[in-house]
């Protein structure tokens, strides 16, 4: 279990890092999503890992999981879900102004 | 005890904010007389805050009145009613700024983004939660990332996506960077890290020193430190000239968390950590102030020079915070509040020059613009500013950061503050000989352009502010050398928590 947590968060993590040094808007924002999926289940992890056990109250309960990650990672997704739609919305403007999806600004565009 | 008044800078501009684009959002006129009595409202209550601060010691109020560590808590002390005080005052003078040039019309939502933008700051100025000041990190930078882009256009909108994306990196590696912390200590309250991480087991050792560099290079992305800078340059460059003056004071959010953070629950006394972070911070703001100065030397453009005095700036900030020594410390906060100023001024006149001669550009002489003289004395008494030279604060805030650097690394730093001042000195006297004097032998006229005295306006209360930095240094720099023995103690911030009892 642990192993297969871990190695999915390092996979995820090293998919998105390849995709974020590509040089086109899409795959950047496919690559951030990957990240930011990694870092959602990191965060569920860093409450350990036990499956079945209820987070709040419950009267059949033996015992109980940490919640405070839950709401952390709740948190994480709201925000990270809204960041990518910001990205979505600039890096469509940004392919319908310049005519191109390259994510680096050309030579002279600096003027 | 200032009491539920610690949460109004943070209320104040949400509600104006979400007003302002929910019913004023069609009226320009309204927006700006609503926006700009918010932000006066904000300034006037963080000056109250300041003075409660000052008179109370350290206060937390608890949201909701949930006991710490459980609910969330916002903490006031002198440090984070300084940082509000100035994030009020230097966005005022720059809204004042944005409404004379009528940049806050070419766009739509600048007021509504402005006041989310105050709300996110003030936030991370204010919280006592680590997780908080993510959340409040986001709503900066969501905010940041409208404001950038306003006006929109082909280049702003790319180096908008790039700055966009870097942020976003940098917003997942604090997630990692928090998330490890509380796998080790159970906690994100910063008092709790505070009491909890000196009785950590050696075996946790190496987890936590892996997150304490990982929030380090968080708030080096934020504090764009070398190497993690090269959102900066193209970012400050590309985004409407009154949204990089305000952005002055984003950069010293990141050397503002790395001083709460470093000094309240990573002390260079921690044993799992020791002097790991000085160690890295140093060389990286010696980086910052090579790369900075060369920058401004090579800048081709005038926003870009004035993008890469602000890395220059942050790069003296950051050598002073490494010390991790109250003088030191004190002496940080004294040049973070004169390079605020002194960078929005900077951005703020490059815009003026920008507006009048339709570009930045530094390589060829064009002929002299309207409001000329007025400009080239505003430009030479920001350049004073920025480069530290006497009579104005910078040179104080660097003489504070030198002496204060004494020691064994001594030779090393000096060395590198007093060359990087020299080569901004140099390249400063480049543009301003291209941009004034150079102009009076170039041919033709350029189109004119109307006064805006309102612009003006805000650019010498900058001016004034920095003015009055330098004449009250002395009794500024007693209560800044107070407010860093109370940020090197921490106790009573702490025991402001209340943590334990139910």
């Amino acid at each position: 279990m642990e192993l297969l947590v871990a190695s999915a968060v390092g996979l995820m993590t090293a998919v998105g890092i390849y995709l974020i040094l590509r040089l086109r808007i899409f795959p950047v924002i496919v690559g951030l999503s990957m990240i930011s999926y990694a870092c959602n289940v990191f965060i569920f992890a860093s409450g350990r890992i036990v499956p079945g056990l209820p987070p709040i109250l419950s009267k059949t309960a033996v015992a109980y999981t940490d919640p405070v990650p839950q709401a952390l990672v709740l948190t994480a997704i709201v925000i990270s879900f809204g960041m990518t739609a910001v990205i979505v919305m600039m890096g469509l403007g940004a392919f319908l102004s310049a005519g191109d999806d390259r994510i680096d600004l050309s030579e002279d565009s600096e003027e | 005890m200032m009491g539920h008044w610690i949460i109004v800078p943070v209320v104040l501009p949400a509600v104006m904010g979400a007003f302002t684009v929910l019913v004023l959002r069609n009226n320009l006129g309204l927006s700006r007389v609503f926006s700009t009595a918010a932000t006066v409202m904000l300034l006037a209550v963080a000056l109250a805050l300041l003075v409660g601060a000052t008179r109370n010691g350290p206060e937390i109020y608890f949201l909701g009145n949930w006991p710490a560590p459980f609910g969330i808590v916002l903490g006031l002390d002198r440090l984070s009613a300084l940082m509000v005080a100035l994030t009020a005052f230097l966005a005022l003078v720059v809204q004042l700024y944005a409404i004379g040039t009528g940049w806050d019309g070419r766009g739509r939502h600048f007021h509504a983004l402005w006041q989310f933008q105050l709300m996110g700051v003030c936030g991370a100025f204010l919280t006592a939660d680590a997780f908080n000041l993510f959340v409040f990190f986001e709503v900066l930078l969501i905010a940041s990332y409208g404001l950038m882009i306003h006006a929109g256009g082909r280049d702003r909108l790319k180096a908008g996506v790039q700055y966009v994306a870097y942020n976003l990196v940098g917003s997942t590696l604090f997630l990692f960077a928090l998330a490890t912390i509380y796998s080790v200590t159970g906690t994100l309250n910063m008092a709790d890290l505070a009491v909890k991480l000196p009785q950590l087991p050696a075996g946790d050792f190496a987890l936590i020193r892996v997150a304490g560099v990982m929030l380090l290079m968080v708030f080096a992305i934020k504090g764009a430190l070398v190497p993690l800078h090269f959102w900066l340059p193209a970012t400050y460059a590309q985004a409407p000239g009154p949204v990089s003056a305000l952005f002055a004071v984003m950069t010293k959010v990141g050397a503002y968390a790395v001083i709460r953070c470093f000094t309240l629950f990573f002390p260079a006394d921690l044993p799992a950590t020791g002097a790991l972070f000085a160690d890295l911070l140093l060389p990286a703001a010696l980086l910052s102030l090579a790369v900075g100065s060369l920058g401004v030397l090579g800048a081709k453009d005038l926003p870009r020079l004035a993008a890469f005095g602000a890395i220059t700036s942050m790069g003296t900030l950051f050598v002073a915070v490494a010390q991790f020594t109250p003088q030191a410390t004190a002496a940080a906060l004294y040049y973070a509040i004169h390079s605020t100023l002194a960078a929005g001024a900077l951005f703020l006149v490059a815009d003026l020059v920008v507006a009048r001669r339709g570009t930045g550009n530094l390589l060829r002489a064009l002929p002299v613009m309207p409001q000329h003289g007025l400009i080239a004395a505003l430009f030479m008494a920001t350049a004073i500013a920025v480069a530290g030279m006497p009579p104005l604060s910078g040179f104080l805030g660097k003489l504070l950061v030198l002496d204060a650097t004494r020691g064994a690394s001594m030779v090393l730093i000096w060395s590198a503050i007093l060359l990087s001042s020299l080569i901004t000195i140099l390249g400063m006297a480049r543009a301003g000989s291209t941009l004034f004097w150079k102009a009076h032998a170039a041919e033709g006229s350029l189109p004119p352009h109307p006064a805006q005295p309102l612009a003006f306006v805000a650019v010498f209360a900058l001016l004034a502010g920095l003015g009055t930095l330098t004449l009250a240094a002395g009794p500024v720099t007693g209560w800044l050398a107070e407010t860093a023995r109370q940020l090197h103690d921490p106790a009573a911030f702490i025991a402001a928590n209340k943590l334990g009892a139910p």
